[in-house]
């Protein structure tokens, strides 16, 4: 024991016990307290800047002994207020606004408010297929970069190194793909009511085939890390325990729910965007603890590629097809060009407007500065996000903007059930817990 | 919701945009007429089974874009979840939402519950609305217990008070926050950003078009 007595590390008495500040370098001092404590229960705060919390969660444990007694979770400290932000934006805005939400599914943040956005206009069956077969492509692409972070971040969390290296590398091509269509790697906006922003440039659908071809020969490295792994299941197995009851009533959708052993997935069961079209299988397991949800990541990697290739071959049939809506008033008026500078408005379309065609620039003009306007009425949109139900509650005054924009985030509703999961186990299988119900704090707090 | 003429904000002789003479649409604040389509005949014929008193706790039916909502007396709120939920099989409730409707008067204040029927593969909604002056809704944890965490966030947003939650306390807000930031009177807030001597203003003044 030291004699130095840090001014931030000493002990106060409060009402509720003593409490003790940790500030790295004092751990002697602590143990030493500690002990003389009468009692055994510990109430400690694990995060939120711990890098084992997945992001900023904050977890108010209350421990006896090794054994977790209680478990509270404190959120909102990555709160950015973006609901509020996009009742002051036109409906287009929005998108901008709601793919940073949950910033590894960006994408799918974007499908469940645009769908919202045409049904409330009532265009939802006018929306070309072409831009229907490209969002589920695009989604199913960003599936797999937004499992890879799972699987990656949730090996790290319990100490495998090798697999995070490797799922990030995975993710890397995914996100080149992104990159090479959207311009942009993460909150690419790309998404829009109507349709999607641009058509795939060139030389994309060979490139994702190739992709597909790679990712599908390096997951088999990654299965093979993990899958079956003596420690890895000593980790995982019976570790998170929720059955289907409790998952119900907690609102838990997506792997964690699957890993109960009911194959609900919306893709399946309320199919958006032709999924219905789409050959592929659920994957269910029936252990309700982490080993399983894990296992349900790891397969439906191999079910999002199958996506992806009918995909791919259904663009190559539709290769020149319309990727907006004919409605000239709500489709953006521009065809958007990569040029030197990055991307910005074609250059035919720049020569329309200035130079042949008043009414077009006057149009141009109307819709971009004011938007168009969406007929009064609320609707409730969901689609299967890799976290489980992704909901817009979209509501119109039928005006230009958003009256109101309320997301029901799986992370949101799925981290409740960390309670459930991990009152009286060990400390250390709360890690393997939280990262199994894979929460993105931006998406929990928005 | 409001009526309104023309569509800049322009009123008497400074409207030279054309369009001050439009009035847009009213919304519809009645019931949808039977039948109402798709499966909601029989879910709302299920309840009428189910539920006696259907008549005096359903104020409305509407089905408006494919979908039903059921707007419920708030004193009925719980009654009636718990029929829909042990009878008719929804057993997922997908959080509440809050809606601001400050024109509407003594309904200001509307919460919006998404319900789900895994067994059927039935969505409805139920909606209900209180005053700004007495914002009391039962609370539904008991009924749904997913619902602990949305209705605190309901109460965050909106200052909507779910009697009977087990801990109704702020979310996602720093807990010592005054008012509620998603209600219409809060202001966005803001700063404007100048720029080669022009100055844009905050996003909350910026010329809004209706």
């Amino acid at each position: 024991m030291s004699t130095y007595t840090d001014p931030y590390a000493a002990s106060r008495e409060t009402t509720e016990g003593t409490v003790f500040s940790v500030t790295g370098g004092d751990w002697d001092s602590l143990v030493t307290e500690i002990g003389q404590a009468k009692e055994e229960r510990v109430v400690v705060n694990m995060g939120p800047q711990h890098p084992s919390t997945h992001g900023v969660l904050r977890l108010v444990l209350e421990l006896e002994g090794e054994t977790v007694t209680e478990v509270r979770c404190g959120i909102g400290y990555l709160h950015t207020g973006i609901e509020k932000n996009i009742e002051y934006r036109n409906w287009t805005q929005g998108v901008t606004f709601v793919t940073r939400m949950d910033y590894l599914s960006p994408l799918f943040n974007e499908a469940a408010y645009c769908l919202g956005v045409e049904k409330l206009l009532g265009i939802t069956n006018d929306v070309p297929e072409r831009a229907s077969v490209i969002r589920v492509l695009m989604m199913e692409l960003n599936r797999i970069s937004s499992h890879m972070v799972a699987l990656g971040t949730g090996a790290l969390e319990l100490g495998a190194l090798s697999p995070m290296i490797f799922c990030f590398r995975e993710r890397e091509k995914v996100l080149d793909i992104f990159e090479l269509i959207s311009g942009l790697r993460m909150n690419m906006a790309y998404i829009r009511p109507g349709g999607v922003q641009q058509d795939l440039p060139a030389g994309a659908l060979a490139k994702i085939r190739a992709t597909v071809k790679d990712l599908r020969h390096s997951f088999k490295d990654n299965e093979n890390l993990l899958v079956g792994n003596s420690i890895w299941m000593k980790r995982t197995e019976g570790i998170g325990y929720l059955d289907l009851a409790g998952a119900t009533t907690l609102g838990v959708t997506g792997p964690v729910l699957r890993s109960t052993g009911l194959p609900w997935d919306l893709r399946k069961m309320q199919p958006y965007c032709g999924y219905e079209n789409y050959h592929f299988d659920v994957v269910t397991a029936d252990t309700c603890d982490v080993y399983g949800r894990f296992l349900i990541r790891v397969n439906e990697l191999e079910q999002s590629l199958r996506i992806i290739e009918q995909a791919v071959d259904k663009l190559e049939k539709l290769e020149g097809a319309p990727i907006m809506v004919a409605d000239k008033k709500i489709a953006w008026p521009a065809q958007l060009a990569l040029g030197g500078d990055g991307l910005g408005n074609s250059l035919d379309h720049i020569r329309e407007i200035m130079g042949t065609s008043m009414e077009s620039l006057i149009h141009h003009f109307k819709l971009v500065t004011e938007g168009f306007r969406v007929p009064a009425g609320q609707v409730y949109t969901a689609i299967e996000s890799p976290r489980g139900e992704l909901g817009a509650h979209v509501v119109s005054d039928g005006g230009t903007r958003p009256f109101r924009v309320h997301f029901r985030e799986p992370s949101f509703n799925n981290l409740q059930s960390t309670s459930a999961m991990c009152e009286g186990s060990m400390v250390a299988d709360i890690i393997g817990a939280v990262a199994s119900i894979d929460p993105v704090m931006g998406g929990v707090d928005r | 919701m409001s009526s309104e003429n023309g569509m800049f904000g322009a009123e008497g002789t400074g409207d030279t945009s054309g369009y001050g003479g439009l009035v847009p649409a009213a919304v519809s604040t009645g019931s949808s007429q039977r039948p109402y389509g798709s499966y909601f005949d029989s879910v709302t014929d299920d309840l009428e089974r189910a539920y006696p008193d259907f008549a005096d706790a359903i104020e409305r039916v509407v089905v408006d874009r494919g979908e039903l909502t059921l707007h419920v007396k708030v004193s009925r709120l719980v009654e009636v979840s718990m029929i829909l939920r042990d009878k008719l099989k929804f057993e997922m409730c997908l959080g509440v939402s809050g809606v601001n409707y400050p024109e509407d008067k003594d309904r200001e204040l509307h919460a919006v519950y998404p319900l789900l029927s895994m067994t059927n593969n039935q969505r409805i909604r139920l909606e209900v609305s209180v005053p700004d002056s007495h914002p009391h809704i039962p609370s539904l944890v008991e009924v749904w217990a997913g619902n602990n965490w949305n209705e605190r966030e309901t109460f965050d947003m909106f200052g909507i008070i779910f009697d009977g939650h087990p801990g109704l306390t702020r979310i996602l807000m720093p807990d010592d926050w005054q008012g509620h930031p998603q209600r219409k009177d809060y202001a966005l807030g803001g700063i404007s950003v100048e720029y080669k001597g022009a100055t844009i203003p905050a996003p909350d003044e910026r010329r809004s078009y209706r």
